[in-house]
């Protein structure tokens, strides 16, 4: 089923150059097997692997090479730890998938059609940046290693009575609340640094909690800066865009509500 | 002390106290309740400005973080005070750290879009990990058939790696042109 055109297993061509034996980091002694799965996260791990160890151009990628050696692979893996090799057999599918649609003669009508690579090489590229950003957020200070926060000994005064709470404190307090909170209507700056995806996962939070919340609600209109509201705007929308969360309004100029959404 | 501060220099040092005893960072709303008479926001900003620049030259660093302020030993100090707990800090397999910079990156995310970006199924304890450590939480769920859980990272995240916000996170390599832009 592999067409005739790949280079036989020996003589593996790579960006034109030959090559008469498997590359040494090729080879792997069955024994050692195990210990060098574990070294791959995975289908997508081990063809970056693969590209990035042989300087390919991960924009032009030559198919037959790579699915050739990844094959080879994948072949190992399956003799030893076979539970193991199925994410890598569906990669292994889809790589022989690519390779006969770029051999399929094309029709002019559809010569603009994309290039089958494309997908696979989106995937790539995603899962490269996230492996790099994997290694930056490890490389950052962390609370409890690099950062050690201070915290000076404070006696707390033991209660051993539970207080006491009449309903008129209750109300006492309430209103110095709602007096406070009546204190904070004045204009502020906002230093914030402000980013969409984090609002959209605040609003997610809210809209947990109150289930049903009216679209100006959302806004904290006395204290937010005009950039904040934007952005929250802006994460209202790409929620919605997202299908994450559904929005009503009865008539036109009436209330509208939003809500999480829901299948049932 | 039985009076109310009155100076800026009480105030301030009614803050510093507060804030070299707390368990927590403290948020302004925290703070501000330190006070009897009430104080604008502003004025809150100020004085925690001006302590920050008093501690400018001692072994301690007044810092702002996600959920609020804190003081912590400044960075030279940490390679002694690592002394005096031997044992390393565990670190998270590679797996984790995918798992959790998909997190941050792409949220609020499902398990199958971590799949789809990682190309393998998702550990359910590294998902168990995270939520154990508070640095992700379930904000939702995918209205898709199974109805799968939306993951977010916390502010406790943003706390433990020094950053106030999403937006301070490393940007991410820009290899293609990015489908969800982070910041504005």
């Amino acid at each position: 089923m592999i067409p005739t055109v790949l280079p036989a297993p020996t003589n593996a061509r790579i960006h034109g150059e030959t090559l008469t034996s498997l590359p040494q980091d090729l080879y792997i002694p069955p024994d050692a097997l195990e210990v060098y799965l574990e070294a791959f996260e995975g289908p997508l791990d081990l063809l970056l692997y693969l590209i990035r160890k042989h300087n390919l151009d991960i924009l032009d990628i030559p198919m037959a090479d790579l699915t050739l050696q990844y094959m080879q692979y994948v072949e190992k893996m399956r003799a030893v730890k076979l539970e193991l090799a199925a994410d890598y057999l569906l990669m292994s599918a889809m790589l022989i998938e690519i390779k006969s649609r770029m051999l399929l003669p094309k029709p002019a009508e559809i010569e603009q059609d994309q290039d089958p690579r494309a997908e696979l090489v989106r995937r790539l590229m995603e899962y490269e940046s996230i492996k790099l950003a994997a290694q930056r957020l490890d490389a950052m200070p962390q609370v409890g290693s690099e950062i050690l926060v201070a915290q000076a000994y404070y006696q707390q005064i033991i209660e051993t009575q539970p207080p006491v709470v009449a309903l008129d404190d209750l109300i006492a307090a309430w209103k110095s609340v709602l007096e406070r909170a009546s204190h904070f209507t004045h204009h502020k700056v906002s230093r914030a640094e402000l980013s969409v995806r984090e609002h959209m996962s605040q609003i997610l939070r809210r809209l947990q909690k109150e289930k049903l919340v009216e679209f100006a609600a959302l806004f904290n209109v006395e204290s937010d800066g005009i950039a904040k509201l934007v952005v929250c705007f802006l994460a209202i929308l790409e929620l919605a865009r997202e299908g994450l969360v559904h929005m009503t309004q009865q008539a036109a100029f009436s209330p509208i509500y939003i809500q999480i959404s829901h299948a049932d | 002390m039985q009076t109310e501060p009155q100076t800026i220099v009480e105030m301030k040092q009614v803050l510093e106290a507060a804030l070299l005893t707390a368990s927590q960072p403290l948020a302004l709303e925290d703070l501000l309740r330190l006070f009897a008479a009430r104080m604008e926001r502003a004025t809150l900003r100020m004085l925690l400005d001006e302590l920050k620049s008093d501690w400018q030259t001692r072994t301690l660093e007044l810092t702002q973080v996600a959920s609020g302020w804190r003081f912590q030993a400044r960075a030279e100090y940490a390679p002694f005070l690592a002394r005096l707990n031997p044992e390393k800090p565990q670190r998270y397999s590679r797996a984790a750290l995918e798992t959790l910079a998909i997190i941050a990156y792409r949220q609020p995310v499902t398990r199958g879009d971590i799949e789809n970006i990682r190309g393998v199924a998702v550990n359910p304890n590294i998902i168990r990990q995270l939520q154990e450590r508070e640095w992700i939480d379930v904000v939702g769920q995918r209205d898709v058939p199974g109805r799968p859980s939306l993951y977010a990272t916390t502010k406790n995240f943003l706390d433990d790696l020094n950053l106030r916000s999403l937006a301070e996170l490393p940007p991410m390599e820009n290899f293609t042109q990015q489908e969800f832009p982070l910041g504005l």
